[in-house]
């Protein structure tokens, strides 16, 4: 056995033995539940590692294959799957919320099913499941093509894709169970942190080794992105979740910032999860998708450095436009606003960079549905990119904030951009990854595209509505100085907007499934792609 | 291993990398671009000499304009207080009566028991007012407790069954949980009771009923079954059930006796808005 796969026998071995005391000796029945998992997924991982060791028989994946780099796939084909099984659920689970709030009675009466515990499954099944999973699929894939290399390890890239994902099974079996710290987008306790804490110190290993090995004189931009959102997302988790267990057989934990600091701490996480998780990484998606489907050029290099490390810079500082009106301190709410105010052309300067590489391809759009897909992404990424400073100006939010608008706001940017990126490089990830020409059918794409569009389009729109109503609403005197609506009576007028937002989720599911199925098909039935080999014995004409 | 070329499609030079296939253009920023960044760090620049920014050791910049949140929220609510005041000390010295025959005072009234109601009231009684089983409806003609305006302000003060020491307060015996009355007597007095306002119970003995209705409930709902609101006994001849008129329900009422409970707002609001929710209600359905 080599070193790295005694090492990790030896780390799940006692990880085994460890959640196997915790599961006797638990406080509350989550954690025992939780133990379980862990004890399961650690012995099902030396299994795996022993399987794995006896099939290689001692030999080695080389690191090139007839002078070509042999690059590993298999992580990625797991990652890939992974994210359109996440995305399925998740999308599922955000309708039926959104059914809840339109038809109350759909709670159930149950702990498990009401609002309160389905919505962080959903916020976490779409950005961390679903989006999560792209972003690991892609940029082991990236990372390798644009270094030329193979990635290091035998187990390292496994351990990465499959810790994470059972990272998101303690996350989402907890939230269902009740368990919670609390933190929006970061809901899971203490022991589901440290865990995803050593799986991403994984993969910033993996990422760095990789790039360490590459043959190429320069790094892609893509990799700068993908660097900066794991290296960003680390800190983020470490310092947001600094948090105390009461018992370490136990789910509980108290998080260590208290009051307003706490509440600054939350967003200048939560919103640089947003700029981080949801931009960085996927502009990193954009970056090599987007030149490579178009087959063009990236429009500008320089544009690319100055609004990466303006980007970097700026996003950091954003945070506190959540807290506007709140206990946090005035001056701190300025900054958050100023910087974000800033903030606004470094992220177009993605979008340009995004669009502008189709400069002698806009052609390729109106046959060829995932470059589709990929450029209306774009598109979306520009729209939010300059309702988010808009939003965060402080008169603006004084109107926005608490309302639907902000909803509307974050789903044109994560079905819109998040979604429709994800979904363009999957379409063009699946076929490369499992030797295939193309996608099963194009056609099914274009199905695809113009009805989810349709359901973001009905999204946005009834939250726009439904939200700049509700501000208004819950801001009107009357001439003789009282409020002219009651709380629920804005509730009351909501109630349509509700129905068309579900409506508007139940078509972009219908398009993912249509994705699904496509995908499946393109595994199971594609067209092989053809080798340099069959090209080679092609006869002479 | 750098090699620069031109673009065919749009004649400008790459600036020779090359990863997997995918080249860079040399393209300069655009100038709008460039222009508009530069412009939206000058706001930001200008921004923060404007307004509060930058944290000191023990305070923090203010900015030229001197403005503050708070301050200027404070303000606000100062002056709608001011605003409201001189219709509302009009109010406080005012009887009911008073307040309903000034126009000014009276649409006062309404406006301030509006906004009362549908923040305190409609979460149990609906915002239109229209109640639901457990809940009186505001919008009929019958009370309770009386409909007149100094009855509907004092149960809102007050409260039904609530923790307020002069709380309204009746309790109907629970004929059935404590076993006052067997099931088929119960069977035959809500056949009695249905009865007087046309409805029937089936296998109900009326007559059984009549005479049980004469030895257990006349007290409170009266000999002739309308009730009495100095007791809160609500009037059985009608067709106005507080939970629910058909045969199940009226059987169950006798046997568990509901007695509901409404909170007292004597503590919570202060007695013009009391006085201004007596006259939206009464102004819904109330009496004389």
């Amino acid at each position: 056995m080599s070193l790295e796969e005694i090492g990790y026998s030896v780390f799940l071995g006692l990880l085994f033995l460890y959640c196997v005391l915790a599961a006797g000796k638990a406080v509350d029945p989550v954690f025992a539940f939780h133990a379980t998992i862990g004890a399961i997924a650690s012995a099902a991982g030396i299994f795996l590692i022993v399987r794995s060791f006896i099939d290689r028989d001692g030999r080695v994946e080389p690191e090139e294959v007839n002078g070509k780099p042999n690059y590993n796939l298999g992580p990625i084909k797991f990652a890939s799957i992974a994210a359109m099984f996440w995305g399925l659920a998740g999308f599922s689970v955000g309708i039926w919320i959104a059914l809840e709030l339109a038809y109350p009675v759909l709670n159930l009466g149950l702990p498990w099913t009401t609002f309160g515990r389905l919505r962080p499954l959903h916020t976490s099944a779409v950005i961390f499941a679903f989006g999560g999973n792209v972003l690991l699929a892609t940029s082991f894939y990236v990372v390798q093509r644009t270094s030329r290399a193979r990635m290091p390890g035998l187990v390292t890239p496994w351990f990465v894709i499959l810790g994470y994902n059972v990272f998101i099974v303690i996350a989402g079996t907890g939230y269902l169970l009740g368990v919670t710290q609390s933190k929006e987008y970061a809901e899971p306790e203490w022991y589901a942190d440290l865990w995803l804490t050593v799986v991403w110190v994984a993969y910033l290993l993996v990422f760095l080794a990789t790039l360490w090995k590459r043959k190429e004189p320069h790094i892609y931009v893509a990799n700068w992105f993908y660097l900066a959102f794991i290296v960003t997302i680390a800190m983020l988790h470490l310092v947001n979740n600094a948090a105390v267990p009461v018992s370490f057989f136990g789910s509980k934990s108290y998080v260590v910032w208290s009051g307003v600091q706490d509440a600054m701490v939350q967003w200048w996480y939560g919103h640089n999860a947003v700029g981080f998780f949801l931009t960085a990484g996927f502009l990193a998606i954009m970056y090599y998708f987007v030149p490579k489907r178009a087959n063009r050029p990236v429009y500008s290099y320089r544009l690319s450095i100055i609004h990466f490390w303006a980007l970097i810079f700026l996003y950091i500082w954003a945070g506190p436009h959540h807290l506007h009106y709140t206990a946090l301190p005035e001056w701190a709410s300025t900054l958050g606003m100023v910087f974000s105010v800033m903030l606004w052309m470094p992220s177009w300067g993605g979008m340009i960079n995004g669009l502008m590489t189709l400069s002698g391809a806009w052609d390729k759009l109106r046959t060829d549905p995932v470059l589709r897909l990929l450029v209306v992404s774009v598109a979306f990424y520009g729209m939010s990119t300059f309702e988010g400073p808009l939003m965060s100006v402080k008169s603006v939010n004084s109107l926005s904030h608490y309302t639907d608008w902000t909803i509307g706001h974050v789903h044109s940017g994560a079905l819109g951009w998040v979604g429709y990126v994800s979904f363009g490089a999957l379409y063009c990830l699946v076929p490369w990854i499992y030797g295939k020409r193309d996608v099963y059918s194009l056609k099914l794409v274009d199905w695809h595209f113009w009805i989810s569009t349709l359901g973001i389009v009905l999204y946005i729109t009834s939250m726009w509505v439904s939200g700049i109503m509700q501000g208004l609403m819950w801001r009107a005197y009357t001439n003789l100085g009282f409020l002219q609506y009651s709380f629920v009576e804005t509730v009351e007028a909501m109630h349509p907007y509700y129905v068309i937002r579900a409506l508007g989720g139940i078509l972009f599911l219908t398009g993912a499934v249509i994705m699904a199925v496509n995908l499946y098909l393109t595994i199971r039935h594609g067209e092989a792609e053809k080798t340099a080999a069959d090209v080679a014995l092609a006869p002479a004409e | 291993m750098a090699h620069e070329e031109i673009d065919k499609v749009t004649g400008v030079s790459t600036t020779g990398h090359e990863w997997d296939g995918i080249k860079e253009l040399n393209n300069p920023l655009p100038r709008w671009w460039l222009w508009v960044f530069y412009a939206c760090i000058a706001f930001a620049v200008g921004y923060v000499f404007v307004y509060p920014a930058v944290p000191l050791v023990s305070s923090y910049t203010t900015g030229f304009l001197g403005h503050s949140q708070r301050a200027s929220a404070l303000a606000d609510a100062e002056a709608g207080k001011a605003a409201r005041a001189e219709v509302g000390k009009q109010l406080a010295n005012a009887s009911l009566d008073q307040i309903k025959s000034d126009p000014k005072m009276l649409e006062f009234a309404m406006a301030q028991g509006r906004a009362a109601f549908g923040d305190n009231c409609a979460p149990c009684h609906g915002s239109g007012a229209t109640g639901s089983k457990g809940y009186p409806n505001l919008q009929d003609d019958d009370w309770l407790w009386g409909g007149k305006l100094t009855d509907i302000e004092h149960t809102i003060t007050v409260g039904v069954r609530s923790t307020s020491p002069d709380t309204r307060m009746n309790d109907m015996p629970r004929f059935g949980t404590d076993g006052l009355l067997d099931a088929k007597q119960i069977r035959n007095v809500a056949g009695f009771v249905l009865s007087l306002s046309g409805g029937s119970v089936k296998g109900a003995d009326v007559a059984a009923g009549k005479q049980i209705f004469a030895e257990n409930c006349t007290a409170c709902h009266g000999e002739d079954a309308k009730g009495s609101t100095d007791l809160g006994a609500p009037n059985l001849t009608d067709k106005i059930w507080l939970y629910g008129g058909d045969e199940a329900s009226v059987i169950n009422t006798i046997t568990v006796a509901h007695r509901g409970v409404m909170p007292t707002w004597g503590g919570k609001l202060d007695p013009v808005t009391i006085k201004s929710l007596a006259i939206y209600v009464h102004d819904l359905g109330g009496g004389t």
